[in-house]
């Protein structure tokens, strides 16, 4: 036996042994989430116990080193891991924009202070962050941001707003873009860390079109930031904000895959909708393309652990995946017929169909447009002409 | 096993890559025998030289003469074929006529593959009766008489049947038309009695039959595998053709691609390159994104068939679709970008699009293999 097949025996039966019965059932929204941090309430003892049992052994972020928190996977024994996780089905013990987002940029830009405090924090859900990137003039165009810091000595003082940061208001604390140069467009902006319960701090929750209000328009009136809650140089958080966005647009284009629920066709085959042969047609030619999109985030993955690969392909990636999750939502509408219109019903989960349609249609927004997405890839990948 | 060519995987692809962008294109190949009415569709001296390079025995096993290579190989072979248009017997003869062979007896191996290897001997392939590809309904019929059999009935496109050495035939030697069972392979050799050939030129200018077969009288010995169990051998020869085929696709939709790409960067129409403007721009980001997630799936399915996995039939019939839609989405915006000139025969994108047209119908076209997708996920 090699040492990966002795690794998943290995995994295999401590999933087994650890994994309680109740988190293996799929997610169904964003109540059955374990995001942690200090104001979490666990939905029930077997969602605190698998978080737990998966922090003692840094399986909350297998592939961080040990010192930082995590088990110290291989890429090879991750992705063993992210198998037998999907084999029987386990929920993921800890979910949370700290490792998606914030963990990979400190691991690259962070000093070791700040990699054993803060990335300790995230491995064991004890802090719950927030990305303050976007404000109400600043979207796509985000490095045009305003919201400044004053330099105070041994501090800067931040003044402006946010807006669709989600989970503000359940966040402890915000990774934020503040503009430290106004001279300098790109090279003024640096990357800062501070404390959600700091004096100034108001959110206030925006209502989306599928009824929930997981984000926030977030202001800042004087808040005090203290100088070693920077990551990586003055005025060059930038790169920080670049490359957080590329682990940010590999993890939203992962919605796409198909591998979480197989074929579309498969699951609606039970519920007749599918004698409508047009439907089915329609179905069938998505499942070539949801497979085939399976097949594409394996060799990307495949590729990203060796270091081949065009830096810019995580915008395709992102692209394609949210693309493909809409359409995904747009066939389980129509197979759904006037059930999937029931927005409050029991029977319907509350409504859990046409709400989780409405907000698959942010998929293709947050994170970056599709339309910019294009853009990048148009200009960097196939060094199109022009501005 | 990662989604990327190993080492002796990426050597190969450089050798065939070079070589066929330059034996191999346009120029001197498609061009060339179609401007000169060539009667087979290709060229014997390239196929000669594929010889020389250990390509056309790439399939086979070592203890029959070849490499005994895996799909995977093959495709790399396939790609460059299809983004130079080579017009080459590559995919019919080494790829589905070897697989076929692979199981047949030593003596009609030694006949054929021989000949096969060193670049002499051609192969063709006849399962389609009728305009669109239904391998589940096969009508052709081997009645036994004697030692052997009596083959009557009618193929069509057969690519390139009229210069085969041997069509590899697949018959009904009992049951009714649409049965899974009672089918067999037969080794029809080129001078058999009651062969006829209608040898047509198609859109991307290679040839193909339709061949009837009155009364052929075939020996024992023409039987590739089991008599009445062939269904299985059909099958692994439909996959590795339609898989070679999406393989071909992808070469034609990069070939497309990158042509097309180039003259986005220097056509000039109001007082810019075109390759400005964002309308063409994200529709070849677009573009782009699709024919990389095509070769990827092709990949994919190569992999799972060369490890013998139960989801290799499904993972082909994806890549096939796919592969499809994004080859035809490649040569259709292909030649729209190219403005008129897309249109003229001086310009090589609407090449593309007629090889495309050919390799979306050969072995099922997107349709057919979305329709199997559906099947095989049980709806
Ligand atoms: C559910 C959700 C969660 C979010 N979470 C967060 C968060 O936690 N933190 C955070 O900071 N932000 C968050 N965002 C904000 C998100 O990043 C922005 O919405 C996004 O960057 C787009 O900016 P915008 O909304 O201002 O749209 P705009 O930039 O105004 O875009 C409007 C339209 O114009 C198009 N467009 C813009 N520029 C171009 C161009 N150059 N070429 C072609 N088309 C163009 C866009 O594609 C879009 O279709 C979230 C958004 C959503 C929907
Ligand atoms: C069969 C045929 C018959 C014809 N007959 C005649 C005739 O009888 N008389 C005559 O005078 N002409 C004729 N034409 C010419 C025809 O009008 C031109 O081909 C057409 O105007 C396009 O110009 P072009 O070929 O130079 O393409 P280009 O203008 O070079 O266009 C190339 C590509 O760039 C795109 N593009 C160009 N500008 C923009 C932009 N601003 N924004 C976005 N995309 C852009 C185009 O849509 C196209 O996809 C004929 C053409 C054909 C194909």
């Amino acid at each position: 036996m090699t040492d990966l097949e002795a690794f998943r025996q290995e995994i295999r039966a401590w999933l087994e042994e650890n994994c309680p019965p109740e988190m293996r059932e799929p997610v169904r929204d964003d109540d059955d989430v374990c995001w942690g941090g200090r104001n979490f309430t666990f939905k029930n003892a077997a969602q605190k116990l698998w978080l737990d049992r998966c922090v003692a052994k840094g399986y909350t972020v297998p592939d961080w080193p040990k010192a930082y928190g995590g088990a110290g996977m291989t890429p090879a024994e991750a992705k063993i891991w992210r198998e037998e996780m999907v084999r029987i089905n386990a929920r993921p013990p800890l979910s949370s924009f700290g490792i998606w987002m914030l963990g990979p940029a400190l691991l690259k830009f962070g000093t070791e202070e700040q990699k054993v405090h803060y990335l300790g924090q995230i491995a064991r859900g004890e802090i719950r962050w927030c990305q303050g990137y976007s404000e109400p003039g600043s979207g796509s165009d985000l490095v045009s941001l305003q919201t400044f810091g004053e330099d105070k000595g041994d501090h800067w003082v931040v003044n402006g707003q946010k807006i669709w940061t989600s989970y503000a208001n359940k966040a402890d604390w915000i990774f934020c873009l503040v503009r430290t140069d106004k001279t300098n467009k790109y090279q003024g902006i640096s990357f800062l860390l501070f404390d959600m319960t700091s004096p100034g701090v108001t959110t206030k929750p925006i209502k989306l079109i599928s009824g929930s209000s997981p984000f926030c328009e977030t202001f800042f009136d004087n808040v005090k930031v203290p100088k070693d809650q920077i990551v990586g140089q003055l005025n060059r958080g930038w790169d920080v904000a670049k490359y957080l966005l590329g682990h940010e647009r590999e993890m939203i284009s992962a919605t796409g895959g198909a591998d979480r629920a197989g074929s579309l066709g498969a699951t609606l085959g039970r519920n007749g909708a599918l004698e409508d042969p047009v439907l089915r047609a329609q179905v069938a030619l998505f499942d070539v393309d949801a497979l085939a999109f399976t097949a594409m985030s394996e060799k990307f993955m495949d590729e990203v652990k060796v270091g081949k690969g065009h830096p810019a392909f995580p915008n395709l990636m992102k692209y394609a995946g949210t693309e493909l999750n809409k359409a995904r939502h747009e066939l389980l509408m129509s197979a759904g017929g006037s059930t999937a219109l029931e927005w409050e019903s029991e029977e319907t989960d509350g409504g859990a169909l046409p709400r989780a349609w409405l907000r698959t249609k942010a998929n293709s927004i947050e994170g970056g447009t599709s339309e910019v997405m294009l853009n990048v890839v148009s200009k960097r990948i196939l060094e199109l002409p022009g501005a | 096993m990662p989604l990327y060519l190993n080492e002796d995987q990426a050597m190969l692809a450089d050798t065939v890559t070079g070589f066929l962008a330059d034996e191999g294109s346009i120029k001197k190949q498609l061009r060339h025998y179609r401007d000169m009415n060539c009667k087979d569709g290709f060229g014997h001296a390239l196929w000669k030289q594929f010889a020389e390079m250990g390509l056309t025995g790439m399939l086979a096993a070592e203890a029959d003469g070849g490499l005994g290579m895996g799909h995977v190989e093959a495709g790399v072979v396939l790609k460059e074929i299809g983004r130079n248009l080579t017009p080459s017997p590559f995919l019919t003869t080494s790829v589905m006529g070897v697989t076929a062979l692979s199981e047949a007896s030593a003596d009609l191996k030694g006949r054929y593959l021989p000949g096969v290897i060193a670049g002499d001997a051609v192969l063709a392939v006849a399962i389609d009766e009728g305009a669109k590809h239904r391998p589940e309904r096969i009508a052709a019929r081997a009645e036994r008489s004697g030692n052997g059999f009596r083959l009557s009935g009618r193929k069509d496109f057969v690519v390139q049947g009229a210069s085969a050495d041997a069509i590899i035939v697949a018959a009904r030697t009992s049951g009714s038309d649409s049965d899974a069972d009672g089918i067999t392979l037969f080794a029809v050799p080129r001078d058999a009695a009651g062969v006829g050939h209608n040898s047509v030129r198609l859109v991307d200018s290679a040839m193909a039959s339709h061949v009837t077969f009155d009364n052929v009288e075939l020996d024992g010995s023409a039987v590739i595998g089991e008599v009445d169990g062939g269904r299985a051998l059909l099958n692994k020869v439909l996959a590795a053709g339609r898989l070679g085929a999406a393989a071909e696709q992808t070469g034609v939709a990069s070939g497309a691609f990158d042509i097309t790409t180039a003259y986005l960067k220097t056509r000039k129409q109001f007082g810019q390159l075109i390759g400005e403007f964002q309308a063409l721009q994200h529709r070849a980001a677009h573009l782009y994104s699709e024919i990389e997630i095509a070769d990827a799936t092709v990949m994919k399915a190569q992999q799972l068939l060369d490890a013998g996995s139960e989801k290799a039939e499904l993972m082909v019939a994806v890549a096939k679709a796919k592969a499809g839609k994004a080859a035809s989405l490649a040569v259709r915006e292909g030649v729209q970008m190219h403005g008129g000139v897309g249109m003229t025969d001086e310009f090589d994108i609407g090449l593309y699009m007629k090889r495309d047209r050919a390799l979306a119908e050969f072995l099922g076209d997107q349709y057919y293999h979305a329709q199997k997708v559906a099947e095989l996920s049980g709806y």
